[in-house]
């Protein structure tokens, strides 16, 4: 099966064969989209990748997010999704004078971090991993969530192109928001370019080509 | 807590960094305006309606006519009344509720434009003297807010306007036929008054800001006019402005008023 633009309630397939994956639902033998978004078969199992929607926060996802306030033991943080996120003291790791805790990170501050759990009480957030902490400079715009896979690519090639053809260094979090850090305000603007055109052009196969070729066309 | 995402601190240093370079976080000039895109006969009840679009910010805008007494003091004149609407689903920034002070000040700003520069010949609204007036009911309602909502609602009002038809109107019943439109569009004059809104960030003076540069705007200067014939002002936020920014802002929006003028003729032909 190729893939389709679905919409929610649309029947994908028909046939006991298939199995639903993400984004489905299966009742009476036929697979309908919960989403609107492209449907996808891989070894009987449908799935659907959205197009459109808000972000839906991932164990393990890398988020930048938005200092809101500063509590007595840790900071909460907006990470563009109905719940703020919270990034507890222990997970700083680096020493942190708890009087003075705006030093490490103050309100509208922009910090990279990662969801280590989802659990009732809410996101938590961490910085202990490589890389994570307070964004001190680059440009930072925000993209729909869903075309970040686009963006980043099989196996990060998207953005390895993005960053090899215009020196910048590149940081996608999963929740849309996108940081932009490079030596030359042309060279920023040129990859902020290049990432708007990614997700513009998300739908189309064989997006590396178009990429590569658009950077052919668009030289700085 | 209030929810209201503001641009990132990174990005407005960033933003002015630019700016002193004379470039723009989206690659424009400062004089740039982004792309405009007219759509006209939106709704099909209004008298006339277009939806215009700046790049990602979009407005609705319709004019709706009705009969009323005039006002006391001016028997022979038409009314004309202006609202706008900042609807939540443009802006996480809106709520629903009473209108706030953006959009008061939108909806004003707009009003006086149009009523001041003498666009509309209001005598010729007159039915019967002193008893029976067109009002112009001019709705602005945002769909999308990604900056320079003002001269959007600016656009949007001149152009539905200009396309707007009069109802016919039954004098011996005094009833409005709303289904039956004449081909007589509403008695506008050659003055337009587009008006731009030039911001200032740092030294530089910018038109058409996105959401991100309106958000670290220091001070903004709504102009209205036309050939040449200042209309309508309106200076908004703190920051003061120099002797010599004024007349660089009065230039400015003098230059793109004439050019904005000519894309809302080539997209209403």
């Amino acid at each position: 099966m190729d893939r389709k633009v679905v919409i929610p309630g649309e029947i994908i397939i028909d046939g006991d064969e298939y199995l639903p994956g993400e984004n489905t639902e299966k009742k009476e033998g036929k697979i309908y989209s919960l989403r609107y978004g492209l449907a996808e078969e891989q070894n009987n199992l449908i799935k659907v990748i959205p197009l459109s929607g808000v972000y839906s926060p991932r164990r393990g996802n890398i988020v930048i997010g938005k200092v809101e306030n500063v509590t007595a033991n840790g900071w909460l943080i907006d990470i563009g999704y109905a719940d703020s996120a919270f990034l507890s003291l222990m997970e700083v790791p680096r020493f942190v004078n708890k009087d003075a805790m705006e030093e490490v990170l103050d309100i509208d501050d922009m910090v990279l971090a990662k969801i280590w759990s989802i659990n009732k009480r809410g996101i938590d957030l961490s910085l202990k991993s490589r890389g994570l902490g307070k964004i001190e400079d680059g440009i930072i715009f925000e993209v729909n969530p869903n075309k970040v896979p686009r963006i980043i690519g099989k196996e990060g090639s998207m953005i390895k192109l993005i960053k090899d053809n215009t020196g910048c260094d590149v940081t996608v979090g999963q929740n849309g928001f996108v940081l932009i850090k490079g030596e030359t305000i042309s060279s920023e603007l040129y990859a902020k370019r290049a990432v708007l055109f990614v997700a513009e052009n998300s739908y189309v196969s064989g997006l590396t080509e178009a990429v590569d070729k658009w950077f052919k066309e668009n030289k700085e | 807590m209030d929810k209201v995402r503001t641009t990132p601190n990174t990005t407005a240093d960033r933003i002015r960094k630019y700016l002193k370079e004379g470039k723009r976080f989206d690659g424009r000039n400062t004089e740039d305006f982004r792309e405009l895109v007219i759509e006209k006969g939106v709704s099909c009840k209004a008298e006339g309606s277009v939806r215009v679009k700046l790049g990602k910010t979009e407005v609705i805008v319709g004019v709706k006519m009705g009969v009323s007494e005039p006002y006391a003091d001016s028997p022979t004149k038409g009314n004309l009344m202006v609202t706008a609407e900042l609807l939540p689903l443009s802006s996480p920034r809106f709520e629903s509720g009473p209108p706030r002070f953006d959009a008061i000040e939108l909806g004003r700003v707009t009003d006086r434009g149009l009523r001041e520069s003498g666009f509309v010949d209001f005598d010729k609204l007159c039915i019967i003297p002193g008893e029976k007036v067109w009002t112009v009911f001019v709705d602005v309602y945002s769909i999308n807010d990604d900056g320079n909502l003002m001269d959007a609602a600016t656009i949007g009002a001149i152009a539905a306007m200009k396309i707007a038809k009069i109802p016919k109107y039954d004098k011996e019943e005094g009833k409005v036929l709303f289904d039956e439109l004449t081909d007589e569009g509403l008695p506008l004059t050659d003055h337009v008054p587009v008006a731009i809104s030039v911001h200032k960030i740092g030294n530089a003076l910018i038109v058409d800001p996105t959401r991100e540069e309106e958000d670290i705007s220091e001070c903004r200067v709504t102009m209205g006019s036309s050939k040449g014939i200042i209309s309508s002002l309106q200076k908004s936020n703190s920051k003061p402005l120099e002797m010599d920014e004024i007349k660089r802002v009065f230039e400015i929006a003098t230059k793109v008023s004439d050019e904005i003028n000519k894309k809302i003729d080539k997209a209403l032909k």
